[in-house]
């Protein structure tokens, strides 16, 4: 059985809609930017959905101050998806995935005096969404670090493969809160100027909000299905990168076995901009023998919006795929990396067949999926 | 300062914010490796280092690649401690 | 059609898959296939608790103390699992998945973060507590632990949902390279804590003194 990717919606500075979103990528705009904050001496550089403009779109859909900026943002983005699709998650053949790694992490922040402390678990945050689209099934949570985004969607395809569901919204979404910026600054993996992915003066990440969602169905509602997907364990340290790739080449073989595939036309890799993060997807490239293939990191764009990032990227390929569009590899100059890659340095107009997605995180967790068009 | 108290101090230090649970101070030989085979220290344990220099001794390591050849050993770090701290 | 039904529900839920060990632990006591493994001191707090548990099974992995409860609590009741089950050694290791779920995710650790940074004139985030603050950190734990590399999951939801747990297995255990699920619930938060973690199988895998071939109704397991 096929399942299809269908309509979908991407909300970040650059956009309320993945088309947006696309066309601010083909004009090269980022959104990373420097940001003050009061916990922090020196500027942040980092990517910030606006409040007020938030506020605004939000306020068109629903009038009360019940959400935090994160319920927002995942809110509004699904919307969109019922809006384009009509799907109904009040029936019960449709399930919603909500892929976070920290959810309302700011609530312990004390930025919602006005919102109950509860809604700090991710439960209460999937339950306060599912309610608002009066969902059927309640809500599936995947947090599963940096790879739950695309692990969520490889989720979803299985559930519709084994006729659990029949249509499927995954929605991804995390926020930059002073409790990552700070975590990540104790890990010294911060940059202070946008990322430059597998380059070789690249020094670390920029963190991203963002929210992410993409309708998966077993009806044939577009002509890209994800054709395979899987994830594997480094079992090597749950922060550092496996020096070998152990993980993600697992993934990414397990994944190309099951698409009964030897090559994809472009990669969107994770590519965070970290020393030892970049090199390990270099080595399990090369290993796969993938290291030809033009690939992109979109996090020079974006930064690492964490729990979304699975889904966002994803959504870019699947509009790379459908335009026939390379999207160029931001931040990225000089191959820094101990293995050959082909990192996009230009956007290029050229006929796309399939992509490979790639993710890894913390926990040694990694993910591949294959979108293809049929 | 003087560089036995500080090297008396950083031991106990260490297995705490480390959570070294089954090593004892008098079992840490100031002159020997923290990382690799010593203490089986790993980046995680750097970076605590790093902040433990900060939090108990007001000590930055403002440029991460020194942290290396400062934490090679309690000694090392004791030396580093003495030579910077206010 | 009712009779046709109910194949199908068993089918679904109870004949294809077997669960070949088990281990819970709640209110100090642990409870390893059937039979109580050990009981803590009543008023022991859960550190004190795990500490003398980590005693018990004559553990020596220094990387146990670093861990937060989260992480200790699911690596001891896996220990268990995997120690108590018949053939585990003989699976290679990508072939095992770890599904884990719980309801705080890691809002343990996470508060723990949180009070490190809230006094700015006492501002020290240290990364091995931010470190813990992912749910999935306990599998990358448990995969270190045993060199387990197989598939991935972590999943947030109120209660143990017997359901999501016993189907992702199962399509697992179907679709992929998966031959074997160590799968569970772990969840700490403030002073309340529970594990419940399980090896599930294929069904076409029996042995004779495999206890739990009647018994796999997974909520039953888990309520009792």
């Amino acid at each position: 059985m096929s399942v299809f990717l269908g309509a979908n919606n991407i909300i970040s500075p650059l956009g309320y809609t993945s088309a947006e979103n696309f066309s601010a990528l083909l004009k090269e705009n980022i959104a990373l930017q420097k940001h003050s904050f009061i916990f922090s001496e020196t500027a942040v550089c980092c990517s910030i959905v606006a409040e007020a403009e938030l506020d605004k779109r939000f306020s068109e859909i629903d009038k009360s101050k019940e959400f935090t900026h994160l319920e927002k943002l995942c809110i509004l983005s699904i919307n969109d998806v019922v809006k384009q699709s009509g799907l109904d998650l009040a029936d019960k053949n449709n399930l919603l995935i909500l892929s976070t790694t920290k959810g309302n992490i700011d609530i312990l922040e004390n930025k919602y005096p006005h919102i109950s402390q509860q809604r700090a678990y991710l439960p209460e945050f999937s339950k306060t969404i599912g309610n608002f689209f009066k969902c059927k099934n309640t809500p599936i949570i995947v947090s599963n670090a940096c790879i739950s985004g695309l692990l969520a969607m490889i989720i979803a395809k299985r559930f519709i493969e084994n006729n659990t569901y029949k249509n499927i919204i995954v929605c991804g979404g995390d926020i930059v809160s002073e409790f990552t910026l700070s975590g990540f600054r104790s890990f010294n993996a911060l940059s202070e100027e946008p990322c430059k992915p597998f380059d070789k003066n690249r020094v670390g990440i920029n963190l991203g909000e963002a929210a992410a969602s993409i309708l998966l169905s077993k009806d044939p509602i577009s002509n890209i299905i994800i054709s395979s997907g899987a994830s594997a364990n480094d079992a090597n340290h749950i922060s550092g990168p496996s020096r070998t790739g152990d993980g993600l080449y697992q993934a990414i073989t397990e994944t190309f076995k099951n698409a009964g595939k030897n090559k994809v036309d472009f990669i969107s890799a994770h590519g965070t901009a970290t020393e030892y993060n970049d090199e390990m997807e270099a080595v399990a490239f090369s290993r796969s023998e993938l290291n030809t293939i033009p690939l992109n990191s979109l996090k020079g764009y974006y930064g690492h919006t964490l729990g979304a990032a699975g889904v966002l990227e994803s959504i870019i390929s699947i509009r790379s795929l459908t335009e026939n569009k390379l999207i160029k590899s931001a931040g990225f100059e000089t191959v820094g990396t101990s293995q050959e890659m082909n990192i996009i340095k230009e956007h290029e107009q050229k006929v796309l067949q399939s992509c490979l997605k790639t993710a890894s995180g913390f926990g040694g967790c990694n993910a591949a999926a294959i979108f293809e068009k049929i | 300062m003087e560089v036995q108290e500080v090297i008396k101090n950083l031991k106990s230090q260490i297995i705490e914010q480390l959570n070294l649970e089954e090593v004892k101070p008098e079992n840490i030989d100031a002159n020997a490796p923290l990382f690799g085979d010593g203490l089986g220290l790993d980046s995680i344990d750097a970076l605590e280092l790093i902040v433990l220099l900060e939090k108990n001794y007001g000590v930055k390591i403002k440029d991460p690649k020194e942290a290396k050849a400062i934490f090679a050993s309690v000694q090392t770090m004791a030396d580093y401690v003495v030579a910077n701290s206010k | 059609m009712e009779a046709v039904m109910l194949l199908l529900f068993l089918k679904r839920y109870k004949l294809e898959t077997s669960i070949t060990s088990y281990c819970k632990i709640k209110n100090n006591t642990v409870v390893v296939n059937d039979k109580q493994y050990f009981k803590g001191t009543e008023s022991d707090e859960l550190s004190a608790f795990l500490g003398a548990l980590y005693k018990q099974m004559d553990l020596s992995y220094p990387k146990f103390f670093k861990m937060d409860k989260l992480c200790k609590l699911g690596t001891l009741a896996t220990e268990l699992v995997i120690r108590n089950n018949i053939d585990l050694d003989n699976v290679p290791k990508n072939e095992i998945a770890l599904v884990f779920s719980n309801n705080s995710s890691s809002l343990e650790s996470d508060r723990n973060h949180a009070n490190s940074i809230s006094d700015k004139e006492n501002y020290f985030p240290s990364p091995s507590v931010f470190v813990y603050t992912l749910p999935n950190i306990v599998i990358g734990e448990i995969a270190i632990k045993h060199k387990i590399t197989g598939e991935n999951a972590f999943f947030v939801s109120g209660k143990f949902d017997a359901d999501l747990m016993h189907n992702y297995s199962s399509i697992l255990l179907q679709n992929s390279a998966i031959s074997t699920v160590i799968c569970g619930w772990v969840n700490v938060d403030g002073n309340s804590s529970e594990a419940f973690v399980y090896c599930i199988k294929n069904l076409n895998f029996k042995q004779e003194n495999n206890v739990f071939q009647k018994q796999h109704n997974l909520q039953q397991l888990y309520s009792l």
